[in-house]
């Protein structure tokens, strides 16, 4: 009998052989992006137009199929077109009536349409071919064969997010024929344990979800622990407001997710693998779903997978939405079918996780690293990024840039880089005053640190921090003391209440904030912020309480003389917070339409027709409608 | 064997050598350095949530949890500098502020854990004052919950859970909506809470308190009408004093007396003489069970708590546990039946108070089970050990200074047989003095049955009675209880006899006891140790030590019960029990 790693290959060339019947060898091959924001989008009722399309049109030679999501937010749903005569096209903002357009244009008469595909600037694709996109090259470089024409993709490398838009995530043999699993049965044959972990720990790969502990080293602290049972658990469930990097992995590759936890497993000894979900993900578990019982049924999970005598298993459990429950103990916890509460530590999990059994739990950006490290090579790995941050970092690019999307760019890219350069700058030629990284636990950076390099300790020395990878760019429209009351607001209510500071202190916090806002606040507040915040900071039992001061803290240090003007002289800067605004008519720009006067709300404006209108500032609460009614700007805003 | 390994760390400068896995506040404690604590409690698993016992630690970022972070080798901990007070001070600075500022006006003003915290770490003014969470107070129950109060230690829960096995509270709600309830936040009455009462011993300040009858008892010491009686619970007299000042372990006996006739009562009696009568009518069921070789073990039925968790938790063991009233039941009945004939009174004007260690007594009393026929309860108020210490206060009695009363005939005579009721194993022993010489018609030797003593949780052991084995099992504490009667339902072990007592120690610990001294705990073995050798001192000082021989009991038979487990006995002596399924549970 052949060995297992020539039983996979077997497979892939079935595989091949299957798909290349079924899907490839068309003359047109239609991809559709399909996860839970292109679906948002309309991809369903797209999906469904091409398909009666190739019905109505009775094309033998044009196959369908779906795809993950690029990452592209702002141009979903996207259709990629693979046409033998052609290079990929990518078509973006996808409708029904578009896809008729594209069809009678490019598939029935290779036309490809340039005015609604994605917009390139120019840059050419040189790379495709389709032995590159299903042939064994680097992991990485299929993703950039596809897309590299695009500025936005151009600039970035997919590591994670390598088949994430390239290959149906509820096809397993796309996913064997991209080198799935390979990795897997690498490691079951030719490896010790000691081995992998060695491989994990020489790559320098370090924890995806935010602490950015050495991934080998934790492997390492759990392979030393003398016990039958361990676990390993991957940890999915996201909740940075704005986060999506976990969702959108999963669902456009789940396979490299288990990949990565059989080769977990195997290192540390655990024969039971976790996947904890957020409950608020429903295709990601089902996407998910499919991909383990494919895996169960080709024999990858179960008894004696690949046909080796190691044992392996994964389980979902789904998480009712607690933010706390990304924190490992509080996850363990709730695993445990206990509520999701954080115990202290040390002992850590490695030690004694779940059940009280050593347990390592890791990002499902870091399992869907590994096996990238493993086939491609530690040194191959650590060649990218910076002195101690390795590899690639995702990023949920959001706010007021201009491309915003799921951005994954090499340790060490500088916040310019990725805001102006990835990011293509601020929106509607506004001027730049932060970023804000590292989700609700990181702090806002403002200009003068654009040129910090993205890696675990230039942000955190820059008093923000990496985080799971929340980026948001914030313009001169927003003011800093209302971002941080924003972020105040999530952790306080996301705190579960175990320990003081973080259940009372987060509470007094944002009673101060709500004060400063609202224009109540009083000289001293700052201090008993930054008092408030350190004490937080410094007796907090886990992550999620040390960090929640931290939005408060950086604001403060960067953009201090906001707050000031919030406190002392009772105004808003970016006029943003409602409880500081005045509304006032200019006589002079006033004629008595009466516009404003209609849409009061209250009412709080008087004035005869064609005479000038007056707003009563004891009554006035501040909505803003007169100012949006008004068309001769005759309505101050101060 | 494996050789305890030893880590040696300085703590503030201090050399201290430990064992491995001492955590730094143990550690810190064994040198007497006290680093201040708040949700920690020795006997429960530790949780780190108050944060109030911080220390820094030389190489970690920030300061650790003291009572949860272990030692390691040459450690440097420093558990005092400028950085912790303030951290500790604002730590509970923001309890503070969640919680009612009412400390004059509060039940636990004086021994609130928390107020004396606020005190020691400085809190002298308020900072980050804001809103404040509002939850109504739950008085189903006898055992009171207020939300209001409650600083979210967690020490309720744990007790609950790890200690007596209930599991009724839990944390619920999130972040600044924690509140600690019953399951979906139901009423205590409507809960599976037993009604022992560790919960109030072990919460640092008034989140849960015992039912008030204070006042119900002060009018009817005003009511001319009432012929107003008490009688006082075994542990009462070795407990009592710690609410003066007296150490722990002090017996008070003829003080409380004193102190109870100035308080106004008419009659002051003892439950003991309750304990003695319960010994006669339990041996008698025993014996009887064993020579009709019916169902075994007997198990004891005096503790109220222990009655609520076998209705609740073990219905089937409802044909096993013995159907003696309590001691308190007993002789509350007799007051209202055989005292009331003797002295000519219409026993619908007595008003029967019982001092008890205990929150549960007073959801047994007012059971229907232990209604008089005029629809009354047999016992009309049941003070803790704690209420009567404030009753004393508020009638200014000076305690310290009294002299020794002795309680009124014939219901004050006892035996040191029921003093020792107080203490886990005690009813145990005081049945088996009993039981030996009924069996055997010889007297015994040793009365002290030293296996059956101690503040261990399940003790078993052996006695050999005329060639017959009897196998005795004793528990304290539910969980203890819950482990021994697994293993009888498992066929693992047989018992003749098994004596249940639902809090830690027994009655010296129940949850109506005086909140222990400085530098001592609630379920700290020691303070139990202390509180049941002042019991057995009694006992052993006494010449009259076996319920059998207690003259009164004899009388009282002769002249009105009959004979032991007659039909009176039964009809005024004894009750039934009922399986109780919570709310909700079919």
């Amino acid at each position: 009998m052949s060995n297992p790693m020539e039983q996979l290959l077997e497979r892939r060339e079935k595989a091949e052989k299957r798909l290349r019947r079924e899907k490839f060898n068309a003359k047109v091959r239609i991809t559709v992006g399909s996860a839970t924001c292109e679906n948002a989008a309309g991809a369903p009722d797209v999906f469904k137009k091409v398909e009666e399309l190739i019905k109505r049109h009775g094309l033998k030679d044009v196959t369908l199929s779906r795809v993950g999501c690029t990452g592209r937010c702002d141009m979903e749903p996207v259709v990629t077109v693979f046409s033998q005569r052609t290079t990929p096209v990518k078509y973006i903002a996808m409708t029904p009536d578009k896809v008729e357009k594209v069809f009678d244009s490019h598939i029935l008469k290779a036309i490809p349409l340039k005015d609604l595909a994605m917009p390139n600037e120019g840059t050419q694709n040189t790379d495709f071919s389709e032995e590159r996109l299903w042939g064994d090259a680097r992991l990485t470089d299929r993703f950039s064969s596809v897309f590299n024409d695009v500025h936005f993709f151009g600039k970035q490398m997919r590591m994670t997010l390598r088949n994430c838009g390239v290959i149906d995530p509820e096809d397993m043999d796309e996913y064997i024929m991209v080198r799935g699993y390979q990795a897997a049965v690498k490691v079951l044959t030719d490896m010790t344990p000691n081995d992998v972990v060695n491989t994990v720990t020489k790559s320098g790969l370090r924890g995806r979800g935010g602490g950015g502990f050495p991934t080998g080293v934790k492997w390492n602290f759990a392979l030393a622990q003398k016990n039958e049972e361990k676990y390993i658990v991957c940890n999915a469930d996201e909740g940075d407001p704005g986060a999506f990097m976990d969702r959108s992995t999963i669902e456009g590759d789940p396979h490299t997710v288990i990949e990565g936890m059989i080769i977990g497993g195997y290192a540390i000894g655990a024969r039971q693998g976790y996947v904890y979900i957020r409950a608020e993900y429903p295709l990601a578990i089902k996407r998910l779903e499919i991909a383990i019982a494919a895996a169960r049924q080709a024999g990858f999970l179960g008894t004696g997978i690949f046909g080796t005598n190691w044992d392996f298993d994964i389980e979902i459990r789904l998480g009712a939405g607690a933010f706390v429950c990304g924190e490992e103990t509080a996850l363990i916890r709730s695993i445990e079918g206990e509520r999701g509460m954080p115990r202290p530590r040390p002992p850590y999990p490695a030690a004694s996780g779940l059940w009280g059994k050593p347990t390592v739990i890791n990002n499902v950006e870091t399992f869907a690293n590994i096996p990238v490290v493993i086939l491609d090579g530690p040194e191959w790995f650590s060649s990218i990024g910076t002195a101690k941050s390795k590899g690639t970092k995702v990023f949920a690019l959001a706010g007021k840039v201009c491309n915003t999307g799921l951005v994954e760019v090499p340790m060490g890219t500088t916040l310019r880089d990725v805001v102006y350069g990835v990011g293509g700058g601020i929106r509607d030629g506004k001027k730049f005053k932060a970023v804000q990284t590292g989700g609700p636990a990181g702090g806002c950076l403002p200009e003068s640190y654009l040129d910090t390099p993205v890696d675990y300790e230039s942000l955190t020395a820059a008093g923000s921090m990496m985080g799971s990878g929340g980026m948001i760019v914030i313009d001169e429209d927003s003011c800093m003391v209302d971002v941080a009351r924003f972020f105040l607001d999530f952790t306080q209510d996301e705190s579960c209440g175990k320990c003081t500071p973080c259940r009372e202190g987060t509470k007094r916090m944002l009673e101060i904030l709500q004060r400063i806002t609202s224009g109540r606040g009083v000289e001293g507040d700052i201090d008993k912020l930054l008092r408030l915040g350190d004490t937080i900071k410094r007796t907090s039992l886990c992550g999620l309480g040390q960090a929640s001061p931290n939005p408060v803290i950086s604001t403060i240090k960067h953009f201090r003389e906001e707050y000031e003007a919030h406190i002392r002289e009772k105004r808003c800067p970016a006029g943003v917070c409602a409880g500081l605004l005045t509304f006032s008519i200019i006589s002079e720009k006033c004629i008595g339409c009466g516009a404003c006067k209609r849409k009061c709300p209250v009412p709080c404006i008087t004035g005869k027709p064609k005479e000038v209108h007056e707003i009563d500032q004891a009554r006035c609460i501040k909505c803003g409608q007169c100012f949006e009614a008004c068309k001769f700007d005759a309505v101050k805003r101060s | 064997m494996t050789i305890e390994k030893k880590v040696t760390l300085w703590i503030d400068g201090v050399k201290v050598t430990v064992p491995e896995k001492t955590t730094i506040l143990q550690a810190a404690d064994s040198i007497n350095i006290n680093v201040p604590s708040l949700c920690y409690h020795p006997d429960l698993s530790v949780i780190g949530a108050c944060r109030v016992c911080v220390v820094e630690v030389d190489g970690q970022r920030n300061p650790v949890a003291s009572c949860s972070y272990p030692v390691a080798e040459g450690m440097k901990v420093k558990t005092s500098s400028p950085l912790l007070r303030r951290l500790r001070r604002d730590v509970v600075e923001l309890i503070l502020d969640n919680h009612p500022q009412d400390c004059q006006a509060c039940v636990r003003n004086g021994t609130c854990e928390l107020q004396k915290l606020a005190y020691d770490l400085g809190v002298r003014e308020r900072l980050f004052e804001g809103e404040r969470k509002r939850f109504p107070v739950d008085t189903s129950s006898p055992v009171h919950r207020n939300p209001e109060k409650c600083i979210l230690c967690g020490r309720c829960v744990r007790v609950c859970d790890e200690v007596q096995g209930v599991h009724n509270l839990s944390v619920q709600h999130r972040g600044f909506n924690n509140v600690v309830a019953p399951a979906h936040d139901c009423k205590m009455i409507d809960s599976v809470c037993i009604h022992c009462g560790q919960c109030v011993n072990v919460c640092p300040t008034a989140a849960f308190t015992e039912q008030d009858a204070t006042e119900s008892v002060f009018e009817a010491l005003s009511n001319p009408d009432l012929h107003v009686v008490v009688h006082t619970a075994p542990a009462i007299r070795a407990t009592i004093g710690e609410g003066f000042g007296f150490r722990p372990g002090t017996p008070v006996t003829g003080k409380l007396v004193t102190a109870l006739r100035m308080a106004g009562f008419h009659k002051v009696f003892d439950t003991n003489f309750g304990a003695d009568l319960t010994i006669i009518e339990e041996s008698t069921e025993f014996l009887s069970r064993v020579q009709k070789k019916e169902r075994l073990p007997l198990i004891t039925s005096c503790s109220p708590g222990w009655v609520n968790f076998m209705e609740r938790f073990y219905p089937e063991l409802i044909p096993l546990t013995s159907t003696c009233k309590s001691p308190m039941s007993m002789l509350s009945t007799l007051l209202k039946t055989y005292y009331a004939q003797q002295m000519g009174v219409d026993p619908e004007k007595i008003f029967v108070v019982a001092v008890m260690p205990c929150t549960a007594k007073k959801f047994e009393a007012k059971r229907p089970e232990h209604m008089a026929p005029w629809g009354k309860p047999y016992t009309d108020a049941v003070l803790t050990t704690r209420e009567l210490v404030w009753m004393l206060k508020c009638l200014g009695v000076d305690f310290h200074n009294l002299e020794d009363g002795a309680f009124d005939s014939p219901l004050g005579v006892s035996s040191g047989a029921a003093d020792i009721f107080g203490a886990t194993g005690g009813v145990m022993e005081a049945a088996l003095r009993t039981a030996y010489e009924k069996i055997t018609g010889k007297e015994l030797e040793s009365l002290e049955f030293e296996t059956v003593r101690g503040v261990e949780g399940v003790k078993e052991t052996s006695i050999q009675i005329d060639g017959l084995t009897i196998n005795i099992g004793v528990a304290n504490g539910l969980q203890n209880a819950k482990n021994l009667l697994d293993r009888v339902a498992s066929g693992e072990k047989q018992y003749h006899i098994i004596e249940i007592m639902a809090c830690p120690g027994g009655c010296v610990a129940g949850g109506g006891q005086p909140y222990p001294p400085r530098g001592m705990h609630v379920l700290d073995p020691e303070l139990g140790r202390l509180r049941a050798k002042a019991l057995y001192s009694i006992d052993g000082s006494k010449s009259l030590r076996k319920s059998h021989e207690n003259p009164a009991i004899e009388l009282l038979y002769e002249n009105f019960l009959g004979a032991p487990n007659s039909h009176l006995c039964h009809e005024l002596l004894h009750t039934h029990y009922e399986p109780k399924t919570p709310r909700g549970v079919k």
